[in-house]
Protein backbone atom coordinates (compact mmCIF):
# COMPACT_ATOMS: atom_id res chain seq x y z
CA UNK A 1 0.00 0.00 0.00
CA UNK A 2 1.80 3.01 -0.86
CA UNK A 3 1.51 6.68 -0.55
CA UNK A 4 -1.90 5.90 1.49
CA UNK A 5 -3.22 9.64 2.82
CA UNK A 6 -3.31 10.11 6.64
CA UNK A 7 -6.41 12.46 8.56
CA UNK A 8 -5.53 14.77 11.18
CA UNK A 9 -7.04 12.36 13.77
CA UNK A 10 -4.27 9.35 12.84
CA UNK A 11 -2.62 10.08 16.08
CA UNK A 12 -5.34 10.22 18.12
CA UNK A 13 -7.07 6.70 16.21
CA UNK A 14 -3.74 4.69 17.50
CA UNK A 15 -3.54 6.05 20.53
CA UNK A 16 -7.49 4.51 20.88
CA UNK A 17 -5.74 1.45 19.45
CA UNK A 18 -7.57 1.32 16.25
CA UNK A 19 -7.66 -1.28 13.56
CA UNK A 20 -6.26 0.62 10.95
CA UNK A 21 -6.85 -0.43 7.20
CA UNK A 22 -6.77 1.39 3.46
CA UNK A 23 -9.95 3.00 2.65
CA UNK A 24 -10.43 4.88 -0.50
CA UNK A 25 -6.68 5.86 -0.63
CA UNK A 26 -6.53 6.87 2.72
CA UNK A 27 -5.64 5.70 5.97
CA UNK A 28 -8.58 4.91 8.32
CA UNK A 29 -9.42 3.14 11.63
CA UNK A 30 -11.79 0.54 10.81
CA UNK A 31 -12.59 -0.31 14.34
CA UNK A 32 -11.93 0.27 18.10
CA UNK A 33 -13.80 -1.61 20.74
CA UNK A 34 -15.54 -3.96 18.30
CA UNK A 35 -17.54 -3.32 15.56
CA UNK A 36 -20.85 -4.33 16.64
CA UNK A 37 -20.35 -2.48 20.07
CA UNK A 38 -19.39 0.43 18.02
CA UNK A 39 -22.77 -0.29 15.46
CA UNK A 40 -24.77 -0.41 19.08
CA UNK A 41 -23.56 2.33 20.53
CA UNK A 42 -24.83 4.49 17.44
CA UNK A 43 -27.96 3.44 17.33
CA UNK A 44 -28.30 4.08 20.98
CA UNK A 45 -26.03 6.75 22.21
CA UNK A 46 -23.34 8.79 19.96
CA UNK A 47 -21.19 7.66 18.37
CA UNK A 48 -17.63 9.76 16.49
CA UNK A 49 -16.63 8.88 13.00
CA UNK A 50 -13.34 10.53 11.27
CA UNK A 51 -14.69 11.50 8.00
CA UNK A 52 -11.59 13.63 7.18
CA UNK A 53 -10.73 11.34 3.97
CA UNK A 54 -13.80 12.74 2.18
CA UNK A 55 -13.50 15.49 -0.14
CA UNK A 56 -14.98 19.05 -0.51
CA UNK A 57 -15.03 21.54 -3.30
CA UNK A 58 -15.99 25.31 -2.55
CA UNK A 59 -17.61 27.14 -5.83
CA UNK A 60 -17.98 31.03 -5.77
CA UNK A 61 -19.63 32.26 -8.60
CA UNK A 62 -23.01 32.48 -10.05
CA UNK A 63 -24.81 29.34 -9.82
CA UNK A 64 -26.03 29.58 -13.39
CA UNK A 65 -23.91 31.63 -15.61
CA UNK A 66 -20.83 30.01 -14.57
CA UNK A 67 -21.89 26.71 -15.07
CA UNK A 68 -22.79 24.58 -11.88
CA UNK A 69 -26.28 24.47 -12.64
CA UNK A 70 -25.96 22.16 -15.29
CA UNK A 71 -23.37 19.38 -13.37
CA UNK A 72 -25.33 17.47 -11.26
CA UNK A 73 -28.43 14.88 -11.74
CA UNK A 74 -30.08 17.76 -9.47
CA UNK A 75 -30.87 21.33 -9.32
CA UNK A 76 -28.49 23.73 -7.30
CA UNK A 77 -30.15 26.30 -7.79
CA UNK A 78 -33.60 25.61 -6.27
CA UNK A 79 -31.29 24.74 -3.45
CA UNK A 80 -31.98 27.52 -0.38
CA UNK A 81 -29.34 28.85 1.03
CA UNK A 82 -28.78 26.64 4.24
CA UNK A 83 -29.84 23.34 2.51
CA UNK A 84 -28.41 20.66 1.01
CA UNK A 85 -29.27 18.25 -1.55
CA UNK A 86 -28.04 14.44 -2.44
CA UNK A 87 -27.35 13.47 -6.31
CA UNK A 88 -25.10 12.45 -8.40
CA UNK A 89 -22.23 13.52 -11.55
CA UNK A 90 -22.73 10.92 -14.01
CA UNK A 91 -20.42 10.27 -17.31
CA UNK A 92 -22.18 10.33 -20.32
CA UNK A 93 -23.44 7.17 -20.78
CA UNK A 94 -25.27 7.62 -17.83
CA UNK A 95 -22.85 5.97 -15.17
CA UNK A 96 -21.92 7.33 -11.55
CA UNK A 97 -18.69 9.02 -11.51
CA UNK A 98 -19.63 9.97 -7.50
CA UNK A 99 -22.82 10.32 -5.44
CA UNK A 100 -22.23 13.91 -3.40
CA UNK A 101 -24.29 16.51 -1.50
CA UNK A 102 -24.09 20.28 -2.26
CA UNK A 103 -24.25 22.59 0.44
CA UNK A 104 -25.90 26.14 -0.90
CA UNK A 105 -23.85 28.56 1.44
CA UNK A 106 -24.74 31.37 -0.35
CA UNK A 107 -26.58 32.99 -3.49
CA UNK A 108 -23.30 32.54 -5.15
CA UNK A 109 -20.97 30.18 -2.91
CA UNK A 110 -21.66 26.30 -2.94
CA UNK A 111 -19.98 23.62 -1.08
CA UNK A 112 -19.60 19.91 -2.93
CA UNK A 113 -18.86 16.92 -0.51
CA UNK A 114 -17.41 13.70 -2.82
CA UNK A 115 -16.21 10.60 -1.91
CA UNK A 116 -12.68 9.73 -0.87
CA UNK A 117 -11.42 7.83 -3.68
CA UNK A 118 -12.92 9.45 -6.30
CA UNK A 119 -12.11 13.49 -5.08
CA UNK A 120 -9.16 14.19 -7.95
CA UNK A 121 -11.32 12.81 -10.54
CA UNK A 122 -14.57 14.62 -9.90
CA UNK A 123 -12.30 18.15 -9.18
CA UNK A 124 -11.34 17.54 -13.13
CA UNK A 125 -14.40 16.38 -13.77
CA UNK A 126 -16.74 19.31 -12.82
CA UNK A 127 -14.42 21.88 -13.62
CA UNK A 128 -13.91 20.65 -17.07
CA UNK A 129 -18.19 21.12 -17.06
CA UNK A 130 -18.16 24.83 -15.53
CA UNK A 131 -17.88 27.49 -18.12
CA UNK A 132 -15.58 29.26 -15.48
CA UNK A 133 -13.39 26.58 -14.55
CA UNK A 134 -11.83 28.89 -11.81
CA UNK A 135 -14.75 29.60 -9.47
CA UNK A 136 -14.34 26.05 -8.05
CA UNK A 137 -11.24 25.43 -5.64
CA UNK A 138 -10.54 22.04 -3.72
CA UNK A 139 -10.47 22.40 -0.32
CA UNK A 140 -10.26 18.85 0.88
CA UNK A 141 -6.70 19.28 2.74
CA UNK A 142 -7.55 22.44 4.86
CA UNK A 143 -10.84 20.96 5.51
CA UNK A 144 -11.35 18.61 8.06
CA UNK A 145 -15.06 16.06 8.84
CA UNK A 146 -16.40 14.47 11.81
CA UNK A 147 -19.93 12.72 12.39
CA UNK A 148 -21.51 12.41 15.39
CA UNK A 149 -23.96 10.41 14.89
CA UNK A 150 -27.07 8.77 17.16
CA UNK A 151 -30.12 9.71 19.49
CA UNK A 152 -28.10 11.31 21.93
CA UNK A 153 -26.20 13.75 19.46
CA UNK A 154 -28.68 17.03 19.95
CA UNK A 155 -28.48 17.15 23.40
CA UNK A 156 -24.64 16.56 22.74
CA UNK A 157 -24.13 18.95 20.50
CA UNK A 158 -26.24 22.10 22.85
CA UNK A 159 -24.18 21.34 25.39
CA UNK A 160 -21.21 22.17 23.28
CA UNK A 161 -21.96 24.65 20.52
CA UNK A 162 -24.82 26.34 21.26
CA UNK A 163 -28.84 26.25 21.65
CA UNK A 164 -29.00 27.03 17.82
CA UNK A 165 -28.29 22.86 16.97
CA UNK A 166 -31.90 22.22 18.21
CA UNK A 167 -33.79 23.96 15.03
CA UNK A 168 -31.38 22.32 12.75
CA UNK A 169 -33.84 20.15 10.35
CA UNK A 170 -32.98 17.17 8.07
CA UNK A 171 -30.69 18.45 5.46
CA UNK A 172 -30.24 21.59 6.40
CA UNK A 173 -27.43 23.14 8.30
CA UNK A 174 -25.91 26.48 9.90
CA UNK A 175 -22.59 27.73 9.61
CA UNK A 176 -21.01 28.63 13.24
CA UNK A 177 -18.35 29.72 15.50
CA UNK A 178 -16.53 26.97 17.02
CA UNK A 179 -13.01 26.43 18.93
CA UNK A 180 -12.52 30.00 16.91
CA UNK A 181 -13.23 28.91 13.60
CA UNK A 182 -15.90 29.33 11.02
CA UNK A 183 -17.54 25.85 11.30
CA UNK A 184 -20.60 24.29 9.75
CA UNK A 185 -22.96 22.21 11.69
CA UNK A 186 -25.01 20.08 8.66
CA UNK A 187 -27.75 17.70 9.64
CA UNK A 188 -27.12 14.47 7.83
CA UNK A 189 -25.29 11.57 7.81
CA UNK A 190 -25.07 8.07 6.83
CA UNK A 191 -26.12 6.02 10.19
CA UNK A 192 -29.89 6.36 10.09
CA UNK A 193 -30.11 8.36 12.81
CA UNK A 194 -30.08 11.62 14.35
CA UNK A 195 -26.66 13.08 13.74
CA UNK A 196 -24.72 15.79 12.80
CA UNK A 197 -21.68 16.35 10.06
CA UNK A 198 -19.05 18.99 11.23
CA UNK A 199 -16.75 20.97 8.73
CA UNK A 200 -14.03 22.19 11.01
CA UNK A 201 -10.32 23.88 9.47
CA UNK A 202 -8.28 20.50 9.44
CA UNK A 203 -5.89 21.78 11.50
CA UNK A 204 -8.56 22.19 14.53
CA UNK A 205 -10.05 18.82 14.30
CA UNK A 206 -7.88 16.52 16.48
CA UNK A 207 -9.10 19.29 19.26
CA UNK A 208 -12.75 19.08 18.50
CA UNK A 209 -12.65 15.19 18.52
CA UNK A 210 -11.10 14.72 21.88
CA UNK A 211 -13.41 17.74 23.33
CA UNK A 212 -16.29 15.03 21.78
CA UNK A 213 -14.87 12.17 23.39
CA UNK A 214 -14.83 13.34 26.78
CA UNK A 215 -18.63 12.91 27.03
CA UNK A 216 -19.33 9.73 28.26
CA UNK A 217 -22.01 8.89 26.21
CA UNK A 218 -19.97 9.44 22.93
CA UNK A 219 -17.41 6.45 21.31
CA UNK A 220 -15.56 6.76 18.30
CA UNK A 221 -16.81 4.31 15.58
CA UNK A 222 -14.71 3.09 12.28
CA UNK A 223 -16.14 2.29 8.85
CA UNK A 224 -16.63 -1.33 9.82
CA UNK A 225 -19.56 0.21 12.09
CA UNK A 226 -20.44 2.82 9.40
CA UNK A 227 -20.59 0.64 6.76
CA UNK A 228 -23.15 -1.94 8.64
CA UNK A 229 -24.99 1.61 10.00
CA UNK A 230 -25.41 2.75 6.21
CA UNK A 231 -26.44 -0.75 4.92
CA UNK A 232 -29.05 -1.11 7.25
CA UNK A 233 -30.54 1.69 6.16
CA UNK A 234 -29.94 0.41 2.53
CA UNK A 235 -27.92 3.66 1.63
CA UNK A 236 -25.94 2.79 -0.92
CA UNK A 237 -21.85 3.43 -1.21
CA UNK A 238 -20.03 4.26 -3.96
CA UNK A 239 -17.71 1.42 -5.78
CA UNK A 240 -19.73 -1.18 -4.64
CA UNK A 241 -23.51 -0.45 -5.26
CA UNK A 242 -22.66 2.56 -7.62
CA UNK A 243 -20.00 3.05 -10.29
CA UNK A 244 -19.28 4.23 -13.60
CA UNK A 245 -21.00 1.54 -15.78
CA UNK A 246 -24.39 1.90 -13.30
CA UNK A 247 -27.19 4.66 -14.09
CA UNK A 248 -29.30 6.07 -10.87
CA UNK A 249 -32.50 4.38 -12.56
CA UNK A 250 -30.97 1.26 -12.62
CA UNK A 251 -29.56 1.92 -8.75
CA UNK A 252 -33.03 2.66 -8.17
CA UNK A 253 -32.36 6.23 -7.32
CA UNK A 254 -34.50 8.15 -9.44
CA UNK A 255 -35.82 10.54 -6.84
CA UNK A 256 -32.35 11.76 -7.12
CA UNK A 257 -32.28 12.95 -10.90
CA UNK A 258 -34.42 15.62 -11.93
CA UNK A 259 -35.59 15.02 -15.57
CA UNK A 260 -36.73 18.41 -15.83
CA UNK A 261 -33.58 19.86 -16.21
CA UNK A 262 -30.47 19.63 -18.04
CA UNK A 263 -27.16 17.91 -17.04
CA UNK A 264 -24.89 15.46 -18.79
CA UNK A 265 -26.14 11.64 -19.11
CA UNK A 266 -29.64 12.69 -19.21
CA UNK A 267 -29.88 11.58 -22.66
CA UNK A 268 -28.84 7.96 -21.93
CA UNK A 269 -31.28 8.33 -18.77
CA UNK A 270 -34.14 8.90 -21.13
CA UNK A 271 -33.17 6.06 -23.37
CA UNK A 272 -33.20 4.09 -20.53
CA UNK A 273 -36.28 5.16 -19.59
CA UNK A 274 -38.22 4.30 -22.80
CA UNK A 275 -36.24 0.92 -22.92
CA UNK A 276 -36.54 -0.02 -19.70
CA UNK A 277 -33.51 -0.75 -17.31
CA UNK A 278 -31.21 -4.06 -18.28
CA UNK A 279 -31.13 -4.66 -14.07
CA UNK A 280 -32.87 -3.57 -11.53
CA UNK A 281 -31.91 -2.76 -7.91
CA UNK A 282 -32.70 -5.12 -4.81
CA UNK A 283 -33.00 -5.19 -1.26
CA UNK A 284 -33.18 -8.77 0.34
CA UNK A 285 -33.30 -10.27 3.61
CA UNK A 286 -32.03 -13.70 4.56
CA UNK A 287 -33.77 -16.54 6.29
CA UNK A 288 -30.42 -16.94 8.19
CA UNK A 289 -27.48 -14.97 10.67
CA UNK A 290 -25.28 -15.74 7.40
CA UNK A 291 -24.04 -12.67 5.60
CA UNK A 292 -24.14 -12.37 1.87
CA UNK A 293 -20.91 -10.37 0.66
CA UNK A 294 -20.61 -8.08 -2.68
CA UNK A 295 -20.37 -9.96 -5.75
CA UNK A 296 -22.06 -13.33 -4.29
CA UNK A 297 -24.46 -14.88 -7.13
CA UNK A 298 -27.85 -13.88 -6.95
CA UNK A 299 -30.23 -17.43 -8.05
CA UNK A 300 -33.86 -17.42 -8.72
CA UNK A 301 -34.94 -20.92 -9.67
CA UNK A 302 -31.87 -21.63 -10.16
CA UNK A 303 -31.11 -19.80 -12.72
CA UNK A 304 -28.05 -16.90 -12.40
CA UNK A 305 -29.98 -13.30 -12.31
CA UNK A 306 -27.98 -10.83 -10.65
CA UNK A 307 -24.95 -10.41 -8.10
CA UNK A 308 -24.76 -9.02 -4.75
CA UNK A 309 -23.53 -5.64 -4.08
CA UNK A 310 -23.28 -5.24 -0.53
CA UNK A 311 -23.79 -7.48 2.28
CA UNK A 312 -23.53 -7.78 5.81
CA UNK A 313 -25.04 -9.37 9.49
CA UNK A 314 -27.50 -6.95 10.45
CA UNK A 315 -27.30 -6.48 14.10
CA UNK A 316 -30.45 -4.67 13.96
CA UNK A 317 -32.43 -7.76 12.51
CA UNK A 318 -29.95 -10.63 13.43
CA UNK A 319 -30.10 -11.94 10.45
CA UNK A 320 -28.39 -10.91 6.48
CA UNK A 321 -29.35 -8.11 4.70
CA UNK A 322 -28.22 -7.17 1.17
CA UNK A 323 -28.63 -5.46 -2.03
CA UNK A 324 -28.11 -6.66 -5.34
CA UNK A 325 -29.06 -6.05 -9.08
CA UNK A 326 -31.04 -8.55 -10.47
CA UNK A 327 -32.68 -8.85 -13.80
CA UNK A 328 -36.07 -6.45 -13.40
CA UNK A 329 -38.38 -10.37 -13.81
CA UNK A 330 -37.63 -11.15 -9.83
CA UNK A 331 -36.94 -7.65 -8.12
CA UNK A 332 -41.02 -7.87 -6.90
CA UNK A 333 -41.46 -7.29 -2.89
CA UNK A 334 -41.27 -11.43 -1.38
CA UNK A 335 -39.58 -12.82 -4.44
CA UNK A 336 -37.32 -16.04 -3.04
CA UNK A 337 -34.20 -15.76 -4.17
CA UNK A 338 -30.58 -17.77 -3.23
CA UNK A 339 -27.21 -16.31 -2.49
CA UNK A 340 -24.38 -18.62 -3.71
CA UNK A 341 -20.33 -18.34 -3.41
CA UNK A 342 -18.27 -21.33 -3.72
CA UNK A 343 -20.18 -24.01 -0.85
CA UNK A 344 -21.55 -21.01 0.93
CA UNK A 345 -25.74 -21.15 0.09
CA UNK A 346 -28.27 -19.05 1.74
CA UNK A 347 -32.21 -18.17 0.95
CA UNK A 348 -33.73 -14.80 1.16
CA UNK A 349 -36.27 -13.07 -0.20
CA UNK A 350 -36.78 -9.31 -1.70
CA UNK A 351 -37.78 -6.81 1.13
CA UNK A 352 -38.74 -3.26 1.68
CA UNK A 353 -36.15 -0.37 2.22
CA UNK A 354 -34.80 0.28 4.88
CA UNK A 355 -34.38 -2.66 6.53
CA UNK A 356 -33.92 -0.75 10.12
CA UNK A 357 -36.93 1.27 10.45
CA UNK A 358 -36.37 2.40 14.16
CA UNK A 359 -33.53 4.87 13.62
CA UNK A 360 -34.01 8.15 15.23
CA UNK A 361 -32.84 10.09 11.88
CA UNK A 362 -35.71 11.90 11.95
CA UNK A 363 -36.59 12.81 15.63
CA UNK B 1 -4.44 -33.27 27.62
CA UNK B 2 -3.03 -30.58 25.28
CA UNK B 3 -4.25 -28.34 22.73
CA UNK B 4 -2.73 -28.88 19.56
CA UNK B 5 -2.94 -26.51 16.63
CA UNK B 6 -3.10 -26.18 13.24
CA UNK B 7 -1.44 -23.57 10.60
CA UNK B 8 -5.05 -22.33 9.98
CA UNK B 9 -5.85 -21.61 13.70
CA UNK B 10 -7.63 -24.67 14.56
CA UNK B 11 -7.26 -26.39 17.88
CA UNK B 12 -7.70 -29.85 19.02
CA UNK B 13 -7.89 -31.35 22.28
CA UNK B 14 -8.07 -35.33 22.92
CA UNK B 15 -10.29 -36.08 25.85
CA UNK B 16 -11.29 -39.61 26.73
CA UNK B 17 -10.95 -41.12 22.90
CA UNK B 18 -13.13 -38.07 21.80
CA UNK B 19 -11.46 -35.00 19.87
CA UNK B 20 -12.56 -31.21 20.47
CA UNK B 21 -12.23 -29.19 18.03
CA UNK B 22 -12.65 -25.25 18.06
CA UNK B 23 -11.09 -21.81 16.19
CA UNK B 24 -7.58 -20.09 18.25
CA UNK B 25 -8.27 -16.80 20.35
CA UNK B 26 -5.90 -15.46 17.77
CA UNK B 27 -8.14 -16.23 14.50
CA UNK B 28 -11.30 -15.20 16.61
CA UNK B 29 -9.34 -11.88 17.52
CA UNK B 30 -8.15 -11.83 13.58
CA UNK B 31 -12.26 -12.43 12.71
CA UNK B 32 -13.34 -9.79 14.76
CA UNK B 33 -16.79 -10.02 16.05
CA UNK B 34 -18.22 -13.37 14.96
CA UNK B 35 -21.83 -13.39 13.41
CA UNK B 36 -22.51 -17.05 12.60
CA UNK B 37 -20.70 -20.38 13.00
CA UNK B 38 -21.95 -23.18 10.39
CA UNK B 39 -21.29 -26.79 12.38
CA UNK B 40 -20.98 -29.57 10.70
CA UNK B 41 -23.80 -32.29 10.46
CA UNK B 42 -23.23 -34.92 13.28
CA UNK B 43 -22.23 -38.40 11.71
CA UNK B 44 -20.04 -37.29 9.01
CA UNK B 45 -16.84 -38.24 8.68
CA UNK B 46 -14.06 -35.54 7.76
CA UNK B 47 -9.73 -36.80 6.80
CA UNK B 48 -7.38 -34.65 8.51
CA UNK B 49 -7.37 -30.82 6.56
CA UNK B 50 -10.81 -30.75 4.85
CA UNK B 51 -13.28 -28.62 4.94
CA UNK B 52 -15.24 -29.29 8.49
CA UNK B 53 -17.36 -26.39 9.30
CA UNK B 54 -17.47 -22.34 8.23
CA UNK B 55 -17.65 -19.24 10.26
CA UNK B 56 -19.08 -15.82 9.37
CA UNK B 57 -17.76 -12.18 11.52
CA UNK B 58 -18.35 -8.88 10.23
CA UNK B 59 -15.48 -8.98 8.01
CA UNK B 60 -15.04 -12.11 6.67
CA UNK B 61 -16.94 -15.49 5.66
CA UNK B 62 -14.38 -18.54 6.21
CA UNK B 63 -13.82 -22.21 6.12
CA UNK B 64 -12.79 -24.30 9.45
CA UNK B 65 -10.54 -27.60 8.82
CA UNK B 66 -10.41 -30.69 10.31
CA UNK B 67 -7.04 -30.74 12.64
CA UNK B 68 -7.57 -34.44 12.67
CA UNK B 69 -9.25 -36.97 11.07
CA UNK B 70 -12.67 -38.24 12.91
CA UNK B 71 -16.35 -38.79 12.90
CA UNK B 72 -19.01 -35.62 14.13
CA UNK B 73 -20.67 -37.03 16.64
CA UNK B 74 -21.85 -33.78 18.83
CA UNK B 75 -21.75 -29.91 17.81
CA UNK B 76 -21.56 -27.03 20.21
CA UNK B 77 -25.22 -26.14 19.44
CA UNK B 78 -24.78 -22.80 21.04
CA UNK B 79 -23.55 -21.34 18.26
CA UNK B 80 -26.70 -21.52 16.85
CA UNK B 81 -28.21 -18.40 18.68
CA UNK B 82 -24.57 -16.84 20.26
CA UNK B 83 -21.86 -17.07 17.76
CA UNK B 84 -20.00 -14.37 20.29
CA UNK B 85 -19.22 -17.36 22.54
CA UNK B 86 -16.32 -18.06 20.16
CA UNK B 87 -15.38 -14.64 20.52
CA UNK B 88 -15.58 -14.76 24.47
CA UNK B 89 -13.93 -17.70 24.83
CA UNK B 90 -12.34 -19.82 21.71
CA UNK B 91 -10.58 -21.89 23.13
CA UNK B 92 -13.15 -22.94 25.81
CA UNK B 93 -17.31 -22.29 25.66
CA UNK B 94 -16.65 -21.50 21.86
CA UNK B 95 -15.95 -25.17 21.01
CA UNK B 96 -17.43 -26.24 17.42
CA UNK B 97 -17.73 -30.08 17.28
CA UNK B 98 -16.57 -33.43 18.95
CA UNK B 99 -14.70 -36.29 16.67
CA UNK B 100 -14.85 -39.20 17.47
CA UNK B 101 -12.94 -42.64 16.01
CA UNK B 102 -9.40 -40.40 15.47
CA UNK B 103 -5.66 -41.46 14.51
CA UNK B 104 -3.97 -39.72 17.39
CA UNK B 105 -0.64 -40.36 15.95
CA UNK B 106 -2.02 -37.55 13.54
CA UNK B 107 -1.19 -34.75 15.88
CA UNK B 108 1.95 -35.30 15.79
CA UNK B 109 1.48 -33.15 12.13
CA UNK B 110 0.26 -30.65 14.31
CA UNK B 111 1.92 -27.63 16.76
CA UNK B 112 1.79 -27.72 20.57
CA UNK B 113 0.84 -24.67 22.50
CA UNK B 114 4.46 -23.51 22.28
CA UNK B 115 5.55 -23.84 19.08
CA UNK B 116 2.09 -22.10 17.81
CA UNK B 117 3.25 -19.36 19.58
CA UNK B 118 6.21 -19.00 17.82
CA UNK B 119 4.62 -19.38 14.60
CA UNK B 120 2.21 -16.89 16.00
CA UNK B 121 5.21 -14.42 16.28
CA UNK B 122 6.27 -15.06 12.88
CA UNK B 123 2.99 -14.10 11.16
Amino acid sequence: MEDLKSTPLRAAHEGLKALMAPFGGWLMPIQYAGIIAEHRWCRERAALFDICHMGEFLYKGDIVEDGLEGVFTFSVKTIAVGRSRYGFLLNEDGGVIDDLIVFRLAEDEAMIVVNAATTGNDFSVIRSRLKNPAVLTDISSRTGKVDLQGPLSREIMVRHFGPQIVDIPFFKFIRTRILDEDAIVSRTGYTGELGYEIFLPADKVARLWEILLQEPDVAPAGLGARDLLRLEMGYSLYGSDLDEGITPLTAGLSSFVNMDKEFIGKGALQRELAQGSPLAKVAFRVDSRRAPRHHYEILHEGEKVGSVTSGAFSPMLSCGIGLGLVKPSVAALGTRLVIRHERVEMEAEVVELPFYTGGSLRA
Amino acid sequence: MAKFFTKEHEWVEMAGGQATVGISEHAAHELGDITYVELPKIGRSVKQFDTLAGIESVKAASDIYAPISGKVVEVNQALDEAPELVNQGAEAQGWICKLEGVDEGELASLMDAETYGTYLRGL
